[in-house]
């Protein structure tokens, strides 16, 4: 953003970066690709003061994270060319030989990033990964830098530090290795603090400690933070400034409360549109989600939708009492060592024209349910009905038929598609196999389904590489209908997209759920598309349904204690709330793996208020 | 949001044949590995009209000759024109280097997919002969079951064929294993697909790039060995000439002529080296996932 | 860690008994007639009988096995058929050849693969790495018996500078005579491990930690060697014992260029000579080298990857 454009300018222009611990001023930075030169990033400009968090917002490809690393100067000095002016404190960097450019990194600014597992060294402990930035610095040396090392493992939460210090990366969880990289960071007490995605990864309530962490220690030592981030939520949650950038632009620059109360860009509106607002959502069941034509700039307002649920008669999809568990191999000769208990006594219904979220953090089971319910995978005991009929009790052939009425949609749509089969051949495929009629037939479905999820008919030669991640997702759900099915399992089938597209093929599968009355069964962890998507949701932990019921309900007035946490973890856009420091159970996600002879408790449910089932929790919850 | 533009679709990307085109014509390396490799093929097929003499051909009057107009490469210790030996020569090394990889490919694939599709008791039964057999370098391999079965045409062609057979068992184990774990696979399972054919349809091509690109680098291998079992001499017999026991020959006669060992060894390398190189353009541009 | 290294080496027993129970079943079922195979097609029927009376062969094939796999056991391999030696006096007297010539050859490699592979690495696309590619490219394609070949006509008959043949006695005319042999094998090596460690120091210098390293304001010889050489290296490690073993079967042919003793050699002479009861003992040494270092392989990636450790 130059300083004279229409944007933000009453904040940057007055203090033009006098004081400021970064003051970065019409940055430029271009790669060399095969075709000359290209620039990634046109011209953004903005300061950060001591104890400031600046956002910045963008989806993949705006140039968010080329930004950071623009900054850090660690782009491939060969590959790249970086234009403008940064200044951490009045100090130009951009002109700084690599060496003095050295002797700021790691001391001035420390950085993380996105994949704490990738970022960190395999071969060597985390103690010395630590203990490496103080010695290049001549902050400690030997035992005081390992002595030191176990004081910031310490300071960033980590239990029993001190043993820590010998583990490797690959026995710590994902929240405990961006702890690790936090402490590294802040080692030798840098004035910025440069955060590249650095929750993206981890699960809602492990983001939720990591965000506060970083506060804390902000707070504590008075640095900036520079935070890029593709999420709203978390931009309210910690940014006093946000800076919204897209293609490479600054689109919006201003205070996080102006951008969340009256922001001027249909994109940045959009931008907070897709953030959960957890119970305080319409109460007509699913809206749409308000999308922007990119010609236009006109935002279209979600739309009233009617109601899809068919109330009466018997579910088309019953589940009573799932379970499956995997063995874990032990040694040679031994039995197991012990077993993930991936779904215990899991039931719900699913009526016509009905969405079901089953929503939780990795490893609750919710996955394994909804493929234990295609039978990619054999439960060990339950019953799964379809309109009335047992599909475990049925043989294979029989099954096979079946399978026209339950039908999935898998997360990645790049991996979704068979890359050597044209996208018609792909819709055709189940048509052809259960022999619903001719081949010119089959054809014929196939470029009628592409149209009705909003592709056009003269695409079907056409293979998949050809496609973006939401054409493709979009092929995966007109091959799904191609059997005209009756419940769809979406397993994180959105998840894998970005803000804007996500927005779009949700709102195409309630299109889709009005026109042929599908019920979906919405496997997700993201709060915002559930609470956009769903009549009723379940919520899963550790391989159990704790709470069921409609979204607001559920969302809106959290009964369980792990509802309330997982609640309370989700970002929402509201700026005024990140002033507090809210206490946050630093607890890890437990893990579903029990001892071979583990016998699971009998569970009770009670009715919170009408349709809304809550089980009732045991000792293990009592604080 | 940004409405998605889901009018617009990428270009089509080019064809594999199209890709090894460009690769085989578009480096200058490359390209001159390809010209050596055509030039030894036509001189392997037209080798009865190139060579100046019968390279079987004995004569007393001229053993151990150094080169001459007479004999452009000159003779060995029985008195054979060297060029037509080594003309007739790479007819044994390029047949072997394309049969057994080939023939090992086609083996090897279908054993690897077998155990990796179906998995369970076949593929423990399977993995671990392969995972036994892997443990040996593969020209090791070649000595050892030479060493036990003998020379010959199709002995050579068998044991090579063997010593390939694991390694295309594994890679198209492994690669059916992740293959079998992609979505489209499991939508085709969800979808009531049978067996048969999604192996057909949704495995196997899927699973050809490696594979092919493989059969490529292996042809260099096969050369290598054929070159070693016959130098060992329980490759290619005596008379008929190869170009392993060619440098046999010349080595048995050290005070005479060098030029049987440089001319053959020469067109081992060259051979060698060009397949290699072709080999390596392959696998990069069907196989970017092990491309160094 | 201790337990896994006794389940590697539990693992290795069956393997063991597998490479006895093929090396058997080649032996004695796929070329036919084992006696007529070694005294030819012109053999009489009494010259063929006694045969079979000396080698075991004219009982069942499952006592055969027995007595095959009691052999193995007690070490009693059998006597040759051309020298009535015991064949077990026969590989020891020529094991040490060849595992000298084998540790010198992949010593001279190392000292010069990786160090090169490194150059290339950290100069990439420029000459130093050019030329690396150069010789890589030479070395993957020249077979070893062909340079051997070269370097003994070269150095040894023209020049006289190395001996022609055999392999020497006190400790300088040992190294006199292993210097060739050994550089024809390195040679080999060295362009495998030198490519090997370009890839993998390549593929590590782009990895995220790398890039944490950076972040972390070091110099680049710490980034390229601390963080980079050593997460290269585990590849790099397999790559020694895939070369160790390459090195081994190697050693055949360059035994017979350069007219040594050797493990390869005694193989090689007895096919010739049709000499069963060798053939079935140098097969066995080979097969059990090659069990041997793969063990070797396993336990050396226990001890470099922390990762291995818990599983």
């Amino acid at each position: 953003m130059h300083a004279t454009s229409a944007v933000g300018t009453e904040r940057v222009a007055p203090k033009a970066g006098q004081g400021s611990v970064l003051s970065v001023r019409d940055l430029k930075t271009s790669f060399l690709t095969s075709r000359g030169w290209v620039e990634i990033v046109n011209g953004i400009s903005f300061d950060i003061d001591a104890e400031e968090t600046l956002a910045v917002v963008g989806e993949s490809g705006s140039g968010k994270s080329v930004t950071a690393l623009s900054i850090m100067r660690l782009l491939d000095p060969e590959m790249s060319r970086v234009e403008g002016s940064v200044r951490l404190a009045d100090r130009e960097l951009l002109t700084l030989s690599p060496a003095e450019m050295r002797s700021v990194r790691g001391l001035q600014m420390g950085m993380i990033f996105q994949e704490a597992m990738t970022s960190l060294n395999p071969l060597q402990t985390v103690g010395k990964q630590i203990a490496e930035v103080l010695t290049i610095h001549d902050r400690y040396s030997g035992q005081a830098a390992m002595k030191e090392a176990e004081r910031l493992l310490d300071r960033v939460r980590i239990p029993a530090a001190a043993s820590r210090l010998n583990d490797y990366p690959h026995s710590l969880s994902g929240g405990m290795r961006q702890r690790v990289m936090i402490a590294m960071a802040l080692a030798c007490k840098p004035r910025l603090l440069i955060a590249d995605e650095p929750t993206t990864a981890l699960d809602v309530t492990i983001q939720a400690q990591i965000l506060q962490l970083i506060k804390q220690l902000q707070k504590e030592e008075g640095m900036g933070v520079l935070f890029i981030t593709h999420d709203m939520g978390v931009v309210a949650e910690v940014a006093d400034r946000t800076v919204v950038m897209l293609e490479g632009r600054a689109v919006e620059s201003d205070t996080t409360e102006a951008i969340f109360e009256r922001a001027r860009n249909g994109y940045t509106r959009a931008l907070i549109a897709a953030v959960p607002k957890l119970g305080q959502g319409s109460e007509n069941g699913p809206q749409h989600f308000p999308t922007l034509d990119r010609k236009t700039g006109i935002v279209a307002a979600a739309r009233e939708r009617p109601d899809t649920v068919r109330r009466e008669g018997e579910p088309v999809l019953s589940v009573r009492n799932l379970v499956k568990r995997f063995d874990i191999p032990g040694g040679l000769f031994s039995g197991p060592s012990g077993r993930v208990h991936a779904v215990e006594k899991v039931s719900f219904d699913l009526r016509g024209g009905e969405t079901l979220a089953l929503v939780g953090e990795s490893g609750c089971g919710k996955s394994t349910t909804g493929r234990a319910i295609m039978r990619l995978i054999e439960p060990q005991s339950g019953e799964i009905s379809i309109e009335g009929t047992d599909i475990r009790a049925l043989d294979k052939e029989r099954m096979r038929d079946m399978r026209r009425h339950i039908q999935m949609i898998f997360q990645d749509p790049y991996a979704s598609l068979n890359p050597r089969i044209s996208i018609g051949d792909a819709i055709a495929e189940p048509f052809l196999t259960h022999k619903l009629g001719t081949k010119a037939q089959a054809r014929e479905k196939a470029m009628d389904l592409l149209e009705r999820v909003g592709l056009s008919a003269d695409m079907a030669s056409r293979f998949p590489s050809q496609f973006s991640g939401g054409q493709r997702q979009r092929i995966c759900i007109a091959r799904a209908l191609s059997l005209e099915p009756k419940v769809i399992v979406a397993d994180e089938s959105v998840s894998a997209l970005d803000v804007s597209i996500k927005a779009q093929v949700v709102n195409l599968m309630m299109d889709l759920q009005e026109q042929f009355g599908l019920s979906y069964l919405f496997i997700s962890h993201d709060m915002a598309v559930v609470e956009r998507i769903s009549h009723q949701v379940a919520v899963m932990y550790l391989g159990e349904i704790v709470e069921c019921g409609p979204v607001r309900a559920v969302f809106g007035n959290p009964q369980h204690p792990y509802t309330k946490r997982l609640m309370a973890a989700v970002p929402v856009p509201d700026p005024s709330r990140r002033k507090q420091l809210r206490p946050v159970n630093n607890e890890e996600v437990k893990s579903p793996i029990r001892p071979v002879d583990y016998v699971p408790p009998v569970r009770e449910y009670r009715e919170a208020s009408p349709a809304h089932i809550v089980q009732v929790w045991g000792d293990d919850w009592k604080v | 949001m940004i409405a998605e533009e889901t009018a617009r679709v990428l270009p089509a990307e080019p064809s594999a044949l199209e890709k090894v085109r460009k690769i085989l014509f578009g480096r200058l390396d490359t390209m001159l590995a390809t010209g050596i490799i055509v030039v030894f093929v036509l001189i392997a097929v037209l080798a009865p009209f190139l060579a100046p003499y019968d390279p079987l051909a004995q004569s007393i009057l001229k053993i151990n000759r150094l080169p001459s107009s007479e004999n452009w490469l000159g003779t060995d210790q029985f008195g054979r024109d060297v060029l037509s030996r080594l003309i007739y020569g790479s007819r044994n090394s390029l047949l072997f280097g394309f049969i057994s990889p080939v023939l090992a490919a086609i083996f090897g694939t279908l054993l690897g997919v077998i155990a990796g599709y179906f998995g369970g008791i076949i593929d423990r039964l399977i993995s671990r002969v392969i995972d036994l057999l892997l443990a040996f370098p593969e020209l090791l391999l070649a000595i050892l079951i030479a060493a036990v079965l003998g020379g010959g045409f199709w002995n050579i062609i068998a044991v090579i064929t063997v010593a390939f057979i694991p390694g295309f068992a594994r890679v198209a184990r492994a690669q059916t294993l992740s293959v079998k774990q992609e979505p489209y696979v499991e939508a085709a399972i969800a979808v009531g697909v049978r067996t048969p054919i999604i192996i057909v349809r949704h495995i196997i091509p899927n699973i050809m790039a490696p594979i092919v690109a493989l059969m490529t680098l292996w042809v260099a291998s096969a050369i290598r060995i054929e070159a070693s079992l016959s130098f060992l001499g329980i490759g290619t017999r005596a008379p008929n000439p190869s170009w392993g026991n060619i440098i046999r020959d010349g080595l048995n006669s050290l005070f005479g002529s060098p030029w049987p060992i440089i001319g053959a060894g020469v067109a081992i390398t060259l051979v060698v080296l060009s397949f290699n190189l072709v080999g390596d353009a392959i696998r990069d541009a069907l196989d970017p996932s092990t491309a160094r | 860690m201790a337990r896994y290294l006794l389940l590697r080496l539990g693992d290795a027993i069956p393997t063991l008994f597998l490479v006895l129970t093929l090396v058997f079943v080649a032996m004695r079922i796929l070329p036919g007639d084992p006696a007529l195979a070694a005294l030819g097609d012109a053999a009489l029927p009494e010259q063929l009988a006694e045969f079979r009376e000396r080698m075991g062969l004219n009982v069942p094939l499952w006592q055969q096995y027995f007595n095959f796999l009691g052999g193995v056991l007690t070490l009693d391999l059998g006597r040759s058929l051309l020298s009535n030696t015991p064949v077990l006096t026969l590989i020891a007297q020529n094991l040490p050849y060849t595992i000298e010539l084998t540790m010198a050859a992949m010593l001279m490699g190392i000292v010069a693969g990786i160090p090169l592979g490194v150059v290339a690495a950290t100069n990439r696309n420029k000459t130093p790495d050019t030329g690396v590619r150069l010789f890589s490219l030479i070395g993957y394609a020249i077979p070893d018996f062909f340079l051997g070949a070269l370097l003994l006509i070269t150095f040894s008959l023209n020049m006289g500078w190395f001996p022609i043949n055999g392999a020497g006695t006190d400790f300088v005319s040992r190294v006199h005579h292993i210097f060739l042999p050994a550089l024809t094998l390195a040679f080999v090596k060295a362009a495998f491990l030198g490519r090997l460690t370009r890839t993998s120091l390549l593929e590590v210098l782009g990895k995220d930690y790398v890039r944490t390293a950076r972040a972390k304001g070091a110099k680049e010889n710490r980034v390229i060697y601390q963080h980079g050489l050593r997460n290269a290296m585990l590849p790099v490690s397999t790559g020694l014992g895939l070369s160790l073993l390459s090195t081994l079967s190697g050693s055949v042919a360059v035994e017979l260029v350069f007219n040594r003793p050797g493990i390869g050699r005694l193989l090689i002479d007895a096919i010739a000579e049709r000499d069963y009861a060798v053939i079935q003992g140098g097969v066995l040494v080979f097969a059990g080298f090659v069990v041997l270092i793969n063990l070797l392989m396993d336990l050396v990636y226990v001890v470099i990857d922390p990762r291995v450790r818990v599983k």
